[in-house]
């Protein structure tokens, strides 16, 4: 792989793997968490996920039965929780292209650690987030019409909308990002299928690994597939953002009707999903013994990722209240007090607090390097983060130009129960992705071992290698 | 089930055309044919539970032969017929497995009997014929009155296929001008198909016919002759009707021990007792105002309260809408008159008035005779206390603007007022020169104008002292609203015999052995006199829906004249009094909906006495003393006293001054509120409980939640009565408070006592928590003398340019709808909100999801208060938002699948079934006028529910917007009629100018609303859009609304409010 060729790099950062490892112990390693029995902790999350999952299942059916009125939605208030979500999870979802795309294509052999793991994240977080946008309607069965497909009726979407905007860039990314994923998992599913011992599994793994042989064509083919779909990721992570934001600045609702929203979303999203990355590498790590392969440089790099992102979050923050103030624009000067000031206080200012404050916490290196700190920092961040769509979604509605018909927004449980749910889903197709599917690329890791057998490589920050 | 049966037009009773009238006029339609009593042959019915007694014991062969034997009785048949037969519930209770296999096999019998009966043969053809004027698609109207406290309005009921669906008004009838109604005129509609209304004849809770209650009751109506109606009484409520007048009348003259009385617990006692103490008789007061320069309303929400509301509203905007230059564009001062309110809640007339002045009631008594006192009133001697300082700067200043105004000033004393106001406000009217002006007197409008709370009290004397032996209860529910000193439910258990005839089971029903389901005003024949004393005739638009009799029955039956339909009986009524050919003259009156020439004449009355006005000198002096706080109490503003509690469009509705629904509190200023520690308006905004303060009025308390109102009089609470109903139909019951309970019959509208705060909190649902305006230009005000020296006054209001596009506008080469809203003659009202809810189907969501925001009006009242703070308010305003119908609708743009478009007439038109309901033009709507099916609001199942709909407006699903479509409905009616008759050479095919009026404009009494083409420079909404004062609400966002406001102009008095710098007023700070 020459892109990912060590010696490309001129300089001589801390190695990407550590411990004393050949191609056969890598391979070993990673493909223990899936031929090896499964670890007791397994079943109980699993389990604990499964029933969150059953909880979604409910809500969708409650739902359904009921109609959006279930949840704690109003005039002016008609978007809540359901949007709100949505864009978090498609937030979180950006982390895994950047990852796998952006990062290929700048080179950063750091991310062949995480890559393949943040992106099965991404495509979750993109189920999750997928489920919103067709649930949060009033007659979700004719969600189609948002298609623009031939019909006797000669009707068509209307173009000018936002929502029709986001049909597109959603499932266009939700379908990059799986090819992407896929396309990468191929190599290593040919690694699964040579090395599981049960018919069903290799049976399985062999049809999924579409006749891998590893032969140098194939590689070449891979290599300029793959480069290519880094390549058309790559605007995705700055488009399909940048259209969710759009259903905001589109409208004229003060608070929303802003231009600083593309980028500030671009950057809220990777912050995200950065922090998701964090969130859910850390624990796994510790659980699978992936010191070797996720090493604190690994951690560092993201950090330095959310610190560079939160900033951009912040200046965000501080650019939209300027500019509401300095516009002389009533409505909006009134919407950023509101906020501050307004019923909704505590969470603005809690969003301050996560997004804001507790991120300058990263720019300590001793921060940086202990996880425990980092796991608390991301989940905060995730914390502030689904703040941040409270906060635009909901404070903005609230009390907008008429206050005849300014109103306050609560979620019910049905809301609760939803967001909680996907959680859930999502931590459950997480679960049983560890189980099922090597979580780190096999074959990028091993690119990365020293090649001579025997030697060592030199350990970082004095971690020993189990 | 046939009792939804719709009449066909040979049976009579629904109208006219085929019995040979004929009708030209395009709008009413009189009905002439006799009405034949053509009830099906009423059997005596069994109950589940006697038919299950009968079958007790019987085994083996003896219980199927008895079963058998059962068959065949008509009782059994009848029972039968019933979908649910009574008491089917109690199957459940305890049954043994012997018992409930016995009673299994029973049913599977009776399921099988039920089967074999062979359902009477209905034939289903096309009209041969087809019936003049019925064209199936196309309404009808007819001319009837609605009366409510006993005085009518004039109404044209539109009906589809023989369904009355709607209630407008009727223009050409005098206490109609301009055609609006009120909102109980609006609301009635859905009154009569009230699934809760009392559907079965009962005795003793045992449904009974009217056949076997004439029959049972023959004996005692024999004994009582013999008698001479000793121990007869009858109660109805106040009685306006000629032809029940002349019939109860005639039944005293001949059992002359018989007694009447009469009761209406929100009457106009007050008036009546005014009137009599300055006169000496019973005097019908009425206000021409038309010629007021200056009014000053004292305690008076006259222009939406009371008899004659729709009359005076009319009268009073027309004034407005010439002062602030309607038709010139050019502001006249001196056309416009002045209007000073007194009040102690915030009311409608407030909302509208030049000043106004927070008062409490006693306070507004001491005005009344400081300003008698300063107008030289004899026998008036100014108070030396009970006036604030405000109060005391007004009294010369009104003075001296009503002496300006000789014989062009009235005094306007409220309902509600004690009658020692009315007796000075007589005086004042008459110092003057108000009296035969302005001010009208003539004989009262009701037949027999009693004092009714002597006459009641006199009925519970009578009934505690053994005295009454049957009593009939005709109409009203005494058990409920009677004063709650009399004990009216204890009493009225004492009589003999007990009828009550009632459109519910209500209260009075639960004591009453015998129980008459009422035929609702659209199921009657009757006549009733309206303010004026003009003589409606009532007339029924469909066969009574549950079998009802109306009181000329009831009492038709008492005199011996079973037989006697209403129909028979009001035409008699008539036969001899409309000239030489009476059945042209029916017919005119039927069709016009009135009788002309039957006003009642105009009196002479003489300047009340000396001693009167020093009387009621000293009445206000002892109220003036008097020790506690001031608790009015006052009939709901939305549903009454209680009698329209059922109503689920009247629930809804949100109250004048708090926006409240579904809800009874006691409102109180923040001031006083503070003083009780119980609450403040910042809270209010977030939750919706709220907190309890218990009242003691003597030695009676209830425990009530407190609701702050800006703009109360300090030192008073207001309680509205009406609430906590305990039967009456499943909306009544549960809702609110029953405040009849702190109510005494010495103390009806003012009492004294006391308000404290006790523990635990209330839920209440508000459709408005907010009070200022944010300091934003929503209703642009300013003072008409400002405005006649700026024309330009409104538009300086304005934030800068808002029409600049880089896009050519849209050519409209048709029509182009528009809407002005006038805000100089709102007042607020809501007869709109409830003839838009009748018009468009709109949903009824209940308290809960009004507590969670999602009221479904296509049109509301914004109220917005305007002050240093909310304790000192100086104004308030109303403003009706409806669908501003946008030329760059923000909503247009974000609906992904194009359900809201823009029609090629500037309608923002609204494709229910291309809804999805992502509800993002709910957002991006800036008015926040769309509303949402959260839930399935719309009930589907109640048969007779559809009923009220209106057959032109699709009902709407769970999960799609929908919002105001300006009546698009009525637009298309009105392009297909116009082009019809330009193909057949009249007219040129084009819809003109008035043909087509949205439901809100029609039900506006006060002609504030105007729809039309704008691009028509004639038509008067382009005229009204040409006007100065036109603005766009929120026009700064480029929305180019096109619905648009005149700017409210007060005339205010230079004396109290010297001439400021500028027209804008500062808002109330809170939120």
């Amino acid at each position: 792989m020459s892109v990912m060729d060590k010696g490309a790099a001129g300089h001589h950062p801390p190695p990407v793997i550590v411990g004393e490892h050949d191609h056969g112990t890598v391979t070993d390693r990673i493909s223990q968490a899936v031929f090896g029995k499964t670890p007791r902790w397994w079943f109980g999350a699993m389990g604990v996920a499964f029933s969150i999952v059953m909880l979604m299942l409910m809500s969708i059916g409650w739902l359904f039965a009921k109609g959006t009125g279930v949840w704690g939605l109003n005039v002016p208030v008609a978007w809540g929780f359901a949007i709100i979500n949505f864009v978090w999870w498609i937030g979180i979802g950006h982390a895994g292209t950047l990852i796998s795309a952006i990062l290929l294509l700048f080179r950063q052999e750091w991310r062949t650690s995480i890559n393949r793991f943040a992106e099965a994240m991404t495509l979750f977080a993109v189920a999750c987030a997928g489920l919103f946008p067709l649930l949060h309607l009033g007659r979700p069965w004719l969600f189609y019409w948002l298609l623009p497909y031939p019909n006797s009726m000669g009707v068509w979407p209307q173009f000018r909308s936002p929502l029709v905007w986001d049909v597109f860039a959603v499932s266009t990314y939700a379908t990059v990002s799986l090819m992407f994923w896929y396309v990468g998992l191929i190599p290593d599913l040919a690694t699964m299928r040579d090395r599981a011992k049960a018919r069903f599994a290799r049976l399985i793994y062999g049809g999924l690994s579409l006749g891998w042989r590893g032969s140098a064509r194939h590689w070449q083919n891979y290599e300029s597939v793959y480069l290519l779909l880094a390549g058309l990721a790559t605007p995705l992570v700055l488009s399909v953002h940048t259209v969710v934001s759009f259903d905001f600045a589109v409208s004229q609702v003060p608070g929303w009707h802003t231009t600083i929203f593309p980028p500030y979303f671009v950057a809220g999203a990777i912050y995200s999903g950065f922090a998701m990355v964090l969130t859910l590498v850390i624990p796994l790590r510790a659980l699978y013994r992936l010191h070797d392969f996720i090493t604190t440089r690994h951690l560092q790099a993201m950090a330095k990722v959310m610190l560079a992102t939160g900033l951009i979050v912040g200046y965000g923050y501080m650019v939209e209240l300027f500019v509401s103030w300095y516009s002389g624009n009533e409505y909006e000067w009134f919407m950023s007090l509101n906020r501050a000031t307004g019923p909704y206080w505590p969470q603005w200012w809690a969003l301050i607090l996560c997004n804001v404050v507790m991120v300058q916490l990263l720019w300590f290196k001793k921060v940086r390097s202990t996880p425990v700190v980092l796991f608390i920092i991301s989940i905060i961040v995730n914390i502030g983060m689904w703040l941040e769509r409270f906060v635009i979604v909901v404070t903005s509605l609230h009390r907008d130009y008429l206050p005849s018909s300014w109103d306050i927004y609560r979620g019910t449980f049905w809301d609760w129960s939803l967001y909680i749910g996907t959680i859930g889903f999502f931590l459950a197709l997480m679960f049983l992705f560890i189980r099922l599917l090597p979580m780190i690329s096999i074959f990028e890791v091993r690119t990365l071992v020293p090649g001579r057998k025997g030697q060592a490589a030199p350990s970082a920050e004095g971690e020993v290698a189990p | 089930m046939d009792r939804l049966k719709i009449l066909k037009s040979d049976e009579g009773a629904a109208c006219g055309p085929s019995s040979g009238a004929s009708c030209d006029s395009g709008t009413g339609c009189g009905c002439s044919s006799p009405a034949p009593e053509t009830r099906p042959e009423e059997v005596p019915t069994l109950e589940l539970s006697e038919v299950r007694e009968r079958l007790d014991g019987a085994r083996g062969r003896r219980y199927w032969k008895s079963l058998e034997e059962l068959a065949d009785t008509p009782g059994f048949q009848e029972m039968l017929e019933r979908e649910f037969p009574r008491h089917a519930s109690e199957w459940e209770d305890g049954l043994s497995r012997r018992r409930f296999l016995q009673l299994s096999s029973a049913s599977m019998a009776l399921a099988g009997l039920t089967g074999c009966t062979r359902q009477p043969l209905e034939s289903i053809v096309p009209y041969v014929q087809q019936p003049e004027q019925v064209v199936p698609g196309r309404p009808l109207y007819f001319a009837t009155a609605y009366a409510k406290g006993g005085y009518a309005q004039g109404v044209l009921a539109e009906s589809h296929t023989g369904r009355p669906t709607k209630i407008e008004g009727n223009a050409e009838h005098p206490a109609n001008p301009g055609g609006g109604t009120d909102l109980f005129a609006q609301a009635s509609v859905l009154q009569l198909y009230d699934p809760d209304r009392s559907g079965t004849l009962t005795y003793q809770n045992q449904i009974r016919t009217w056949d076997t209650y004439k029959s049972d009751l023959e004996p005692k109506i024999q004994a009582l002759r013999s008698l001479q109606g000793e121990g007869l009484r009858i109660l109805t409520g106040t009685v306006t009707s000629p032809t029940l007048a002349a019939q109860i009348q005639g039944l005293m003259a001949e059992l002359p021990k018989a007694r009447w009385h009469q009761y209406e617990p929100a009457g106009r006692h007050e008036v009546h007792a005014g009137a009599v103490r300055a006169f000496g008789e019973p005097v019908e007061v009425r206000y021409e105002l038309a010629d007021a320069d200056v009014i000053v309303a004292l305690d008076a929400d006259f222009l939406t309260q009371g008899p004659s509301a729709v009359r005076s509203a009319h009268q009073w905007a027309e004034r407005r809408r010439a002062g602030s230059g309607a038709g010139t564009g050019k502001a006249d001062p001196s056309a416009m008159n002045r209007l000073y309110a007194l009040e102690s809640c915030p009311t409608n007339t407030g909302s509208v008035a030049d000043h106004r002045l927070a008062a409490t009631p006693s306070e507004i008594a001491a005005f009344a005779l400081a300003l008698a006192a300063e107008l030289g009133v004899t026998g008036a001697e100014a108070p030396s206390e009970g006036l604030s300082p405000e109060a005391r700067r007004w009294v010369p200043a009104v003075a001296a603007d009503l002496k300006a105004h000789r014989g062009r000033g009235v005094v306007v004393a409220g309902d509600e007022a004690p009658a020692a106001v009315h007796v000075l406000a007589h005086g004042i009217n008459d110092a003057i020169g108000a009296a035969g002006s302005t001010v009208v007197y003539s004989e009262p409008v009701p037949a027999e104008p009693v004092d009714q709370v002597a006459s009641l009290r006199e009925l519970v004397a009578d009934l505690d002292a053994g005295a009454v032996d049957t009593l009939f209860v005709l109409g009203v529910n005494p058990a409920f609203d009677a004063p709650a000193d009399l004990d009216f439910p204890a009493a009225l258990q004492k009589a003999g015999t007990r009828v009550h005839l009632g459109l519910y089971k209500d209260e009075t029903s639960e004591y009453c052995q015998w129980h008459l389901p009422m035929a609702h005003y659209l199921e009657s024949w009757s006549d009733v006199r309206s303010v004026d004393g003009t003589v409606s005739l009532v007339q029924p638009l469909i066969e009574p829906l549950y079998r009802g009799h109306t009181i000329h029955d009831v009492i038709a039956h008492l005199a011996g004249r079973a037989d006697a339909s209403s129909y028979q009986l009001v035409r008699e009524q008539w036969s001899d009094k409309l000239g030489v050919d009476f059945e042209r003259a029916w017919r005119r009156a039927l069709h016009d909906g009135f009788i002309p020439e039957t006003a009642l004449p105009v009196k002479q009355v003489t300047a009340p006495p000396a001693e009167a006005a020093a009387e009621a000198a000293a009445e206000v002096r002892t109220m003036i003393a008097g020790d506690g706080l001031e608790i009015a109490l006052r009939p709901d503003p939305t549903i009454w006293d209680g009698s329209f509690a059922n109503n689920a469009w009247l629930q809804e509705l949100p109250k004048t001054a708090t926006r409240v629904t579904w809800d009874n509190a006691v409102l109180m200023s923040p001031a006083t509120a503070a003083e009780l520690g119980v609450t403040n308006l910042d809270e209010a905004a977030m939750f919706h409980e709220r907190p309890m303060v218990s009242v003691t009025v003597g030695e009676r308390s209830m425990e009530l939640p407190a609701w702050v109102v800006p703009g109360h009089a300090d030192g008073a609470v207001t309680i509205h009565y009406g609430y906590g109903r305990l039967r009456g139909g499943k909306i009544a019951e549960g809702t609110g408070f029953d405040t009849y309970r702190l109510r005494t019959s010495d103390a009806l509208r003012v009492a004294r006592g006391n308000v404290e705060r006790v523990g635990g909190r209330y839920e209440m649902a508000t459709t408005q928590d907010h009070h200022s305006m944010a300091g934003r230009h929503l209703v642009r005000t300013g003072t008409v003398g400002e405005y006649a020296a700026n024309p330009e006054l409104v538009h300086e209001m304005s934030h800068g340019e808002h029409d600049a596009s880089f896009y050519p506008g849209f050519e409209y080469d048709g029509y182009r709808w528009g809407m002005a809203v006038d805000l100089n003659a709102c007042t607020g009202c809501n007869a709109c909100v409830i003839a838009c809810q009748s018009e468009n189907n709109i949903p009824v969501v209940g308290k809960e999801q009004v507590m969670r925001g999602r009221e479904m009006h296509w049109i509301r009242i914004d109220r917005y208060f305007e002050g240093e703070d909310a304790h000192s308010i100086s104004a308030f305003h109303h403003q009706p938002v409806l669908c501003q119908q946008c030329e760059q609708a923000p909503c247009e743009t974000v609906c992904p699948v194009g359900a809201t478009v823009h029609s090629d007439e500037g309608l923002n038109d609204m494709v229910y079934n291309r809804c999805v309901g992502t509800r993002y033009c709910s957002n991006n709507c800036p008015y926040k006028v769309r509303r949402f099916n959260f839930l399935k609001y719309t009930d589907k199942t109640i048969e007779i529910e559809k009923m009220v709909r209106n057959p032109d407006v699709t009902v709407r699903v769970r999960g799609v917007m929908e919002k105001c479509t300006y009546c698009v409905q009525r637009i298309s009616h009105a392009r297909i009629d116009a082009k019809v008759a330009g193909q057949r050479g009249k007219g040129d095919g084009k819809i003109k100018d008035g043909d087509v009026r949205t439901a809100c404009q029609q039900a506006c009494p006060s002609n504030a609303l105007v729809f039309g083409d704008t691009n028509d420079p004639q038509s008067e909404v382009a005229r009204r859009k040409a006007e100065p004062l036109d603005y766009g609400l929120l026009e700064e966002l480029g929305t180019r609304p096109r619905t648009s406001y005149l700017a409210k102009l007060r005339n205010p008095n230079p004396e109290l409010e010297p001439v400021q710098e500028t027209g804008r007023t500062e808002h109330v700070s809170h939120g």
